[in-house]
């Protein structure tokens, strides 16, 4: 059977999506619909430990750990490319070298929606050092392509605001993107349902991020399975080529020829 | 004695601690950690050589879940 695997900086990946780990009810529930979704790469988020805390009490590293999933480090609510920059040396640290990070830099702690012009500052600096940079970003075509001439490994444009459900608000700016940049392109942001996914999927996105649409579903671990299936349905059609959509065809799907006569009245 | 900000709590410790005594103090050496102090990162093989001194800030970071 033919491997139609996601290739991130040169590595294969059998899940197209990529599941973060935060807003769930406890760490069972995290372990749960991770493993539900079969996703390979998961984002973490890097915080001050809380010291005084009970010394044994598990790390999130203990039931998701780097030997059995590809850990993603983000710099979620990172206001500025210096931020960012430091939490990523942090999280390079702290994961012994691993260096392929997610990259986001926000504008604005209302509608988080990210800050482009320092995601830049902070994408340069961090391809310089060695980064594998997978950048968040908002769905300019432009500043999309910008990232990637800067090194990016994978552009990462919004379907709508995170954490807001609202699925993909402008296929047309997706596409856009898509036909500007080689690396693979990742939907983060927005995602609320199965149909989300599956229509990013289905415009020929490479993959798709999302954490909301999964941890704060009623059913976190059966709406990640729905995912799962919702991403692979999503690249089957569009790797089987949807039919072309028209108004009207006049194009039935029975035949025209050995219709009964009409009965006589 | 020292006065150290760890994590913006600011703490006193006798002199010429290091950081692989601080973190045993702290018992977290079994969760895996970055630190920076100073804003510079403190590579883990340096943990043993590096003496913190008064008026040092530490980061000491861990994994959480996120998005």
């Amino acid at each position: 059977m033919n491997q139609d695997n996601l290739i991130i900086a040169g590595k294969s990946y059998s899940s197209r999506l990529l599941v973060g780990t935060g807003k769930y009810k406890d760490f069972a529930e995290t372990q749960a619909a991770i493993e539900a979704s079969g996703a390979e790469i998961i984002t973490i988020a890097i915080r001050r430990s809380n010291i005084g805390q009970n010394p044994n009490e598990p790390n999130l590293l203990d039931i998701l750990p780097p030997s059995k999933y590809t850990l993603l480090p983000n710099t979620a609510m990172c206001y500025s490319a210096d931020e960012a920059v430091r939490t990523l040396r942090l999280a390079r640290e702290l994961l012994d070298g691993h260096s392929l990070v997610k990259l986001e830099v926000l504008g604005d702690p209302q509608s988080l929606y990210p800050n482009v012009v320092e995601t830049i500052a902070a994408a340069k600096t961090l391809v310089k050092d060695g980064f594998q940079v997978m950048v968040y970003t908002s769905d300019d075509p432009i500043i999309a392509k910008q990232l990637e001439d800067i090194g990016c490994v994978a552009i990462m444009p919004l379907a709508s605001l995170i954490g807001s459900g609202m699925g993909i608000l402008n296929p047309w700016n997706l596409q856009l993107i898509m036909d500007r940049v080689q690396v693979p392109v990742i939907v983060d942001a927005g995602v609320g349902t199965a149909s989300d996914a599956a229509i990013a999927m289905e415009l020929g996105c490479h993959g798709v991020l999302m954490n909301t649409a999964i941890a704060a579903a009623q059913k976190p671990v059966l709406m990640a399975s729905a995912m799962k299936l919702a991403v692979n349905a999503g690249r089957a059609a569009y790797l089987a080529g949807r039919m072309p959509r028209k108004l009207y065809s006049a194009s039935s799907s029975s035949p025209t020829a050995g219709i009964i006569a009409p009965a006589k009245s | 004695m020292i006065a150290i900000s760890i994590n913006g709590t600011i703490q006193q410790f006798d002199s010429n601690i290091s950081v692989a005594a601080l973190i045993e103090h702290m018992q977290i050496g079994n969760k895996r950690i970055a630190i920076e102090c100073n804003g510079e990162i403190v590579p883990r093989g340096q943990f043993n050589q590096h003496m913190l001194a008064d008026g040092d800030k530490l980061e000491i970071v861990v994994a959480v879940g996120g998005g």
